[in-house]
């Protein structure tokens, strides 16, 4: 059995993610009037070889810091699962 | 003056930046291949030109900003030569971290092609000096991620020490301090959302880059 790493990238809080306001006004446009703000960010699933988790989520981490995300504008969230 | 042009799969403005330095310096650039782990010798100047390296997949430049030929551009850099990325050259030398900041999505949400005037802030610059007394210039954008962001800190210290090379007078974009171009503090990185290599040519009309090119080669001199 592999590992898969689900890595969520969004834009940091106060970063004007332009995105998810044409999403949410596009909602409000709907109908949908209980819509304040969106967000858009992105999920990334990764298979790994290995068992070892706490292996696994340390090296996410590095490609989150080298590659994933642009950490001057975003921020991440990694989970492990089987 | 030895430049060079980087070629990442997806730029589209490699010929034009080709173009306008021969035309203006009288010397072709080296055409350099992405996946290169060396640049020529004695080199100059190293062009990282617009387009969409690497279809922009993830960031726009992140993925261009990690491939082969970037050790050498940063050691080129390290070593006080010349660097200037236009355009998408831009977003690659913020995602590989020789520019502070980011490009990030234009406020307007919309891709953005026209021609932007643009005052040059600091023409004492290896990118400029050939502007001379000139305050004002004008050079067409095209880009979806052409809004410069930088937190607060970083802005003043951008300000501060003139670093903020050039500025739009009509913001097109949403960027922070109606950022179009910076350099780094050492004055030999240079990165402009606009693209000098795209009005370099009389014969196409607007001149406002040729002095951009000219600077260069003077500074090379």
């Amino acid at each position: 059995m592999a590992l898969k790493a689900i890595v969520h990238v969004g834009l940091k809080p106060g970063v004007l993610d332009v995105q998810g306001k044409a999403v949410a006004n596009a909602l409000q446009g709907l109908g949908f009037v209980d819509v304040e703000d969106a967000r858009v960010g992105k999920v990334i699933e990764i298979d790994m070889a290995g068992q070892d988790r706490a292996a696994a989520y340390d090296k996410v981490r590095e490609m989150c810091e080298s590659l994933l995300a642009n950490t001057v504008i975003e921020s991440y969230r990694i989970e492990i699962a089987q | 003056m030895r430049s060079a042009v980087i070629v990442f799969p997806g730029s589209n403005c490699d010929r034009d930046c080709a173009t306008s330095l021969e035309r203006v310096t009288g010397q072709a650039p080296t055409m350099v291949w992405h996946a290169e782990t060396e640049l020529p010798d004695r080199l100059d100047l190293v062009v990282l030109p617009g387009g969409f390296a690497y279809g922009d997949y993830l960031r726009s430049g992140a993925m261009a900003a990690r491939s082969p030929v970037m050790a050498a551009v940063k050691q080129h850099a390290e070593d006080g030569r010349l660097v200037t990325g236009i355009c998408n050259g831009f977003q690659i030398l913020t995602e590989c971290g020789l520019l502070p900041g980011a490009l990030m999505r234009n406020v307007t949400m919309r891709y953005i092609c026209k021609d932007t005037p643009l005052a040059i802030e600091n023409a004492d610059t290896a990118f400029t000096r050939a502007y001379g007394d000139i305050e004002e210039t004008v050079m067409p954008v095209g880009n979806g991620d052409g809004r410069y962001f930088a937190d607060d800190d970083t802005l003043a210290a951008l300000e501060d020490s003139g670093r903020v090379v050039f500025r739009y007078l009509d913001n097109p974009n949403g960027s922070s301090n109606d950022i179009a171009g910076i350099m780094n503090a050492r004055g030999n990185v240079l990165g402009i959302m606009p693209h000098p290599d795209r009005c370099a040519d009389p014969a196409i009309g607007r001149t406002g880059g040729w002095a951009f090119f000219r600077s260069l080669a003077e500074a090379t001199a």
